[in-house]
């Protein structure tokens, strides 16, 4: 059941990513397009599908909650194999691009928030 | 010592899982004892990696961090593409479009405009201070996104490493501010309810920085923030190497 739950998780991955390269040759671009987005839509839909059938499993749950609790160590190894030596001749930016969108994002919220509908 | 070293190679995954252990070990110590809980372990592990491979880059000259010392090679395929977004793909389970509806299209428009806004953002300060090509200007756009959204939309479309780091090194940046900044700007900007949890998460969408933020704030608000803040990265790894990637070539 475990290992049913990492297949369902593959084969999303797999189907997704393949989508994705598939739309960026028919965009006529060498990347992948969107591939990590159309797998998580998979297994968001796949998993409601199984849900309503009856079909998924607790352990099959646990199987792609553990994947997902990897995810923090998984970018934590990731960073430590980039080339920060050089991006640290560009300090500012990164700061910079760090900083100001999210005031930038703050700024609307006062906004959205008067559009929201009330309980 | 050479034997170890080879064992190490030879083992590569398996010994960056201890590592990577170790890292986040007392990182969360840290996270405890000098900040209080203030800036979540994980952001600290975050930026310990950074730090690491900054040293390593130093020492070796290489490009890949710390996977171009010899022992730890395994760094490159737990911190490569494949673990990365597999784990990712892995956090959309749970997330469930019932509660997405509920939020109503003021979480969607939420979602949209935090990702074009930070892309945006992140675009418009690369470029002022001197980046000029479209793979790299979208890179760091995405990753003033989320520091997730940033190596994706990288690996995508085949930017610089470099560029990949400074893409992370600014997601970094976004999660760390948000985590601090949650608490102290609630008040000014309406925070206390989960209508407003669901805006917030969908315009800051870095989840790690949200949830935290909102932990802080207020636990209720937590799982509202963190559904939006979910949608976040994948709305970002759609959009960021597709339509603004595109959108950004038409403008060059």
């Amino acid at each position: 059941m475990l290992l049913r739950g990492v297949a369902l998780l593959a084969a999303c991955f797999v189907s997704g990513q393949i989508l994705g390269e598939t739309l960026g040759r028919l965009l006529g671009i060498q990347a992948n397009v969107g591939g990590v987005g159309f797998a998580m839509l998979f297994l968001i839909l796949s998993q409601n599908e199984l849900e309503k059938r009856g079909l998924f499993h607790l352990e099959m749950g646990e199987g792609v909650h553990f994947w997902s609790k990897m995810y923090i160590p998984i970018i934590v190894a990731m960073s430590s194999v980039q080339n920060v030596r050089v991006a640290f001749s560009n300090g500012l930016l990164a700061l910079l691009a760090g900083i100001i969108p999210v005031i930038a994002c703050l700024a609307l919220m006062p906004l959205l928030s008067k559009l929201a509908p009330k309980d | 010592m050479e034997y170890i070293i080879t064992f190490l190679d030879k083992n590569g995954l398996v010994f960056a899982f201890l590592i990577t252990g170790l890292i986040m070990y007392f990182s969360e110590r840290i996270s405890k004892t000098l900040t209080r809980g203030k800036i979540p372990g994980s952001a600290i592990s975050i930026f310990m990696g950074l730090v690491l491979a900054y040293f390593a880059g130093l020492e070796t000259l290489g490009k890949k961090g710390i996977a171009d010392i010899p022992g730890f090679s395994g760094f490159e395929i737990m911190g490569g593409p494949m673990f990365r977004d597999f784990a990712i793909v892995s956090t959309a389970m749970g997330a469930s479009f019932a509660i997405i509806k509920k939020t109503g299209p003021i979480g969607v428009l939420s979602l949209f405009l935090g990702v074009i806004i930070s892309f945006a953002a992140g675009v418009i300060i690369a470029y002022v201070m001197g980046i000029t090509d479209a793979e790299s200007l979208t890179t760091i756009g995405a990753g003033a996104c989320t520091f997730v959204v940033g190596p994706v939309t990288g690996t995508a479309l085949g930017a610089s490493s470099d560029i990949i780091a400074i893409s992370i090194a600014a997601g970094v940046v976004k999660s760390i501010l948000v985590t601090i900044g949650t608490p102290l700007i609630a008040p000014y900007i309406g925070l206390k309810t989960p209508q407003s949890a669901m805006i917030f998460g969908g315009l800051m969408g870095t989840t790690s920085g949200v949830a935290a933020g909102l932990a802080a704030t207020d636990p209720k608000l937590v799982p509202y923030g963190a559904m939006t803040a979910t949608f976040y990265t994948g709305l970002g790894c759609l959009m960021c190497p597709s339509v603004l990637y595109f959108l950004m070539r038409a403008i060059l």
